[in-house]
C-alpha cells in the first residue's frame, strides 16, 4: 500500500523540475537592475554606466552586457525575485533553527493560521452539511437557499473580510473567531454543492426499495442517502479545506494581524523582506498540500472500509 | 377455493406526461390466488411493470379496485406484505452481502439474533452460503441478483413481486436461476408475481400466465398452466410446454394488430 508508484511520481517531478528551472532562470532578468546598481556602487564597471539608461533596458539586455552581475542576482539581500535556494535557506532558518514557540518561527505562524483554518473548516463543513440536508428535504429551502449560497461566493472575499473583522471587533469578538468565520464562509460552499449532489445520488429504484420496506425518512437518510453521499463529501472536503486556509490568510491581511502566514506575507512586503513573504507563501502551500493529503488519506481509508475503494 | 390474495377489478391508470396522457393500464381485472406463480408477459409499454407497481402500492391507479391480502396496496405495503425484486440487483455498494440482506430487517426493527438467523436462512435459500462478508462488486451479476432475492425474502412476506429480475443476465445463468427460483417457490410456498418478456421463462415458471399488450396496456389472455408444479428443465421440450408457448405467442401477436 505504501509502495511508491514511479509512474505517478515522474510526471509530477517533471513539472516541479520545469517550474524550478523557469524560476531559477527568471531570477537573472528580474534582479539584473538591482544587481547592476549594487555592482556600480562597488566600483565594478557596468555598461551602460548611468542608472537612468539601465532603467530603460530590459533585465535580459543588462545581464547579457554585464555577465559579471549574473552571480550577484542570486545573492541579493532584498531581491525583486528571490532564488529558490534563498527561499529554502529562509525556510530552513525559520523552521529548524528557532524554537517553534518563537515569534520568528514559521511553525508558530503556521499554527496560528492553521488553528483558524481548522475551526473555520469545521464550522463551514457543519453548516454546509446542514444546509445540504435542508435543501434536499425541504422544497422551500431548495428554492431559497441555493441562489443565496451561489451569490455569496460572487462577493470578493477581499472586500468582505475587512468588514467582517471590523464588525465583529466592534462587538468585542477578536482573535481566532473572525478569521475562522471568513474560512467558514469560503469552505461551506463546496460542501453544500457536493452534499446536495451526493444526498440526491440514490436513484429512483433505490428509493422505491425503501418504500417497499415502509422505511421512514430518518431511515432513508441514515441508511441510504448519507452513505451514498460519502464520495461526494470527501471531494468537497478537499476543496473546502484549501478554501478555508485561503480564508484564514485573507482574514489576517486587513487587520494588521501580528501572527500567521498572512501577517508574515504583509511584514515581508512592508519591510522589504521578500524572502519572508516567499517563505510564508511556501509554508501556506505546503500546509494546504498536507491538509488535502490528510483528507485524501482519510477518504481512502473510509471508502475502502465501506467497500467503495475500488471505484 | 381459497380467497384470492390479490384481486384487481377494472383497473385504469393514466400517466400525465409532457407529451399528453399515456394510458398505461385499461380495464385490468385479475385474481391471484395464494401460492400462485403468476407471470406477466408482453412487449415494452404493455403495463406489466406498472401493474406490478400498482400491486406494490408504488403507483396509484386512476380508477378501479385493487386489494392485496384484503387491504389496499398502500396498507399492504405498510404492513410489509410483500418483498420486491427490481430489474437491477440494486445492492448498496457500501454494505456486504450480509449487510444488504440485513437492510430490511434493520428498518423493520428485528433483534440482532433474529437478524443473524434470518440472513443465514435466506442466504441458504438462494445458495449464497459463505458470501456474507463479501462486497457486491466481488460477486457476479447472477449472484448479485440472488442476493437481492434473498433481501426480498428476509422478512418472510407471503408475496414476492419480481420485475424482470433476470432480464439483464445471460441465458445460461437465467436457466439456472429459473430452476432455483422454482425450488425456492416450492420450499417457501410464496405467492409470486413475475414480470418478464421471455416466453420460455414465463411458461417454465408459471401456474398462470397473463399476456398483456400495449397502447393502452391491457390483458389479452390469461392462461392457466396445465404443467405439474414439479418441473425439470427438460419439460421445455415436451409437447404440452410447446403448446402453451404457442398460445402465449398467439396472444402477443393478436395484441399487435396495429403495428
Amino acid at each position: 500500500m505504501w509502495m511508491i508508484d514511479l509512474r505517478g511520481i515522474i510526471p509530477a517531478a517533471t513539472v516541479v523540475g520545469c517550474i524550478l528551472l523557469i524560476w531559477t532562470l527568471a531570477v537573472i532578468p528580474m534582479n539584473a537592475h538591482l544587481a547592476a546598481d549594487m555592482a556600480a556602487r562597488g566600483d565594478v564597471v557596468v555598461t551602460p554606466h548611468s542608472p537612468q539608461d539601465r532603467k530603460a533596458m530590459t533585465g535580459v539586455t543588462i545581464a547579457v552586457k554585464n555577465p559579471v552581475i549574473i552571480a550577484m542576482t542570486y545573492s541579493l539581500d532584498r531581491p525583486r525575485l528571490p532564488s529558490p535556494h534563498q527561499v529554502a535557506v529562509e525556510m530552513h532558518n525559520t523552521i529548524f533553527t528557532v524554537a517553534p514557540t518563537s515569534r520568528r518561527s514559521l511553525v508558530h505562524h503556521a499554527w496560528v493560521t492553521l488553528s483558524a483554518t481548522l475551526l473555520g473548516f469545521v464550522i463551514g463543513t457543519t453548516l454546509g452539511v446542514l444546509l445540504a440536508v435542508g435543501i434536499v428535504y425541504n422544497r422551500t429551502m431548495d428554492k431559497s437557499v441555493m441562489p443565496w449560497a451561489i451569490t455569496s461566493q460572487t462577493i470578493p472575499i477581499l472586500a468582505l473580510a475587512p468588514m467582517i473583522i471590523v464588525m465583529l471587533g466592534a462587538i468585542g469578538i477578536q482573535g481566532l473567531l473572525p478569521k475562522s468565520i471568513i474560512s467558514a464562509y469560503l469552505s461551506f460552499f463546496p460542501v453544500v454543492v457536493g452534499m446536495v449532489k451526493g444526498l440526491r445520488s440514490p436513484d429512483a429504484m433505490q428509493l422505491d426499495l425503501l418504500r417497499t420496506y415502509n422505511a421512514n425518512a430518518p431511515q432513508g437518510f441514515w441508511k441510504l442517502r448519507l452513505p451514498a453521499s460519502m464520495p461526494y463529501l470527501f471531494t468537497s472536503l478537499k476543496i473546502g479545506i484549501s478554501a478555508a486556509l485561503v480564508g484564514a490568510i485573507v482574514g489576517e491581511l486587513p487587520t494588521g494581524a501580528r501572527a500567521g502566514f498572512g501577517a508574515r506575507m504583509l511584514v515581508g512586503d512592508q519591510y522589504g523582506q521578500p524572502m519572508v513573504t516567499w517563505a510564508a507563501l511556501f509554508g501556506a502551500a505546503i500546509t494546504a498540500a498536507l491538509l488535502v493529503g490528510l483528507i485524501s488519506f482519510i477518504e481512502r481509508r473510509t471508502l475502502n472500509r465501506m467497500g467503495m475503494g475500488a471505484a | 377455493m381459497t380467497p384470492a390474495t390479490i384481486t384487481a377489478r377494472n383497473l385504469d391508470l393514466t400517466f400525465e406526461t409532457n407529451d399528453g396522457p399515456v394510458h398505461a393500464l385499461k380495464d385490468v381485472s385479475l385474481d391471484i390466488n395464494k401460492g400462485d406463480f403468476v407471470s406477466f408477459i408482453g412487449p415494452s409499454g404493455c403495463g406489466k411493470t406498472t401493474f406490478l407497481r400498482c400491486i406494490a402500492g408504488l403507483e396509484q391507479p386512476t380508477s378501479g379496485d385493487i386489494s392485496v391480502n384484503g387491504m389496499t396496496p398502500d396498507a399492504a405495503r405498510m404492513a410489509r406484505a410483500y418483498g420486491y425484486v427490481f430489474q437491477a440487483a440494486g445492492l448498496y455498494p457500501w454494505r456486504t452481502i450480509g449487510g444488504n440482506i440485513r437492510l430490511p430487517l434493520e428498518i423493520m426493527g428485528f433483534s440482532k439474533a433474529e437478524m443473524a438467523d434470518r440472513v443465514a436462512h435466506v442466504m441458504d435459500l438462494v445458495d449464497l452460503n459463505g458470501f456474507e462478508k463479501k462486497f457486491p462488486w466481488q460477486l457476479s451479476g447472477g449472484m448479485q441478483q440472488r442476493a437481492s432475492i434473498a433481501r426480498a425474502l428476509a422478512f418472510d412476506a407471503d408475496i414476492l413481486l419480481m420485475d424482470e429480475p433476470f432480464g439483464a443476465l445471460d441465458e445460461i445463468v437465467r436457466d439456472h436461476l429459473n430452476e432455483q427460483l422454482l425450488k425456492l417457490w416450492a420450499r417457501t410456498e410464496k405467492t409470486i408475481g413475475f414480470v418478464t418478456h421471455s416466453i420460455p421463462e414465463a411458461v417454465y415458471l408459471s401456474t398462470k400466465i397473463v399476456v398483456m399488450s400495449p397502447r393502452p396496456g391491457r390483458i389479452t389472455d390469461i392462461i392457466e398452466s396445465p404443467l405439474p408444479r414439479d418441473r425439470p428443465l427438460n419439460i421445455r421440450d415436451s409437447a404440452e410446454f410447446i403448446n402453451i408457448a404457442h398460445r402465449v405467442r398467439d396472444g402477443l401477436r393478436s395484441g399487435h394488430v396495429d403495428d
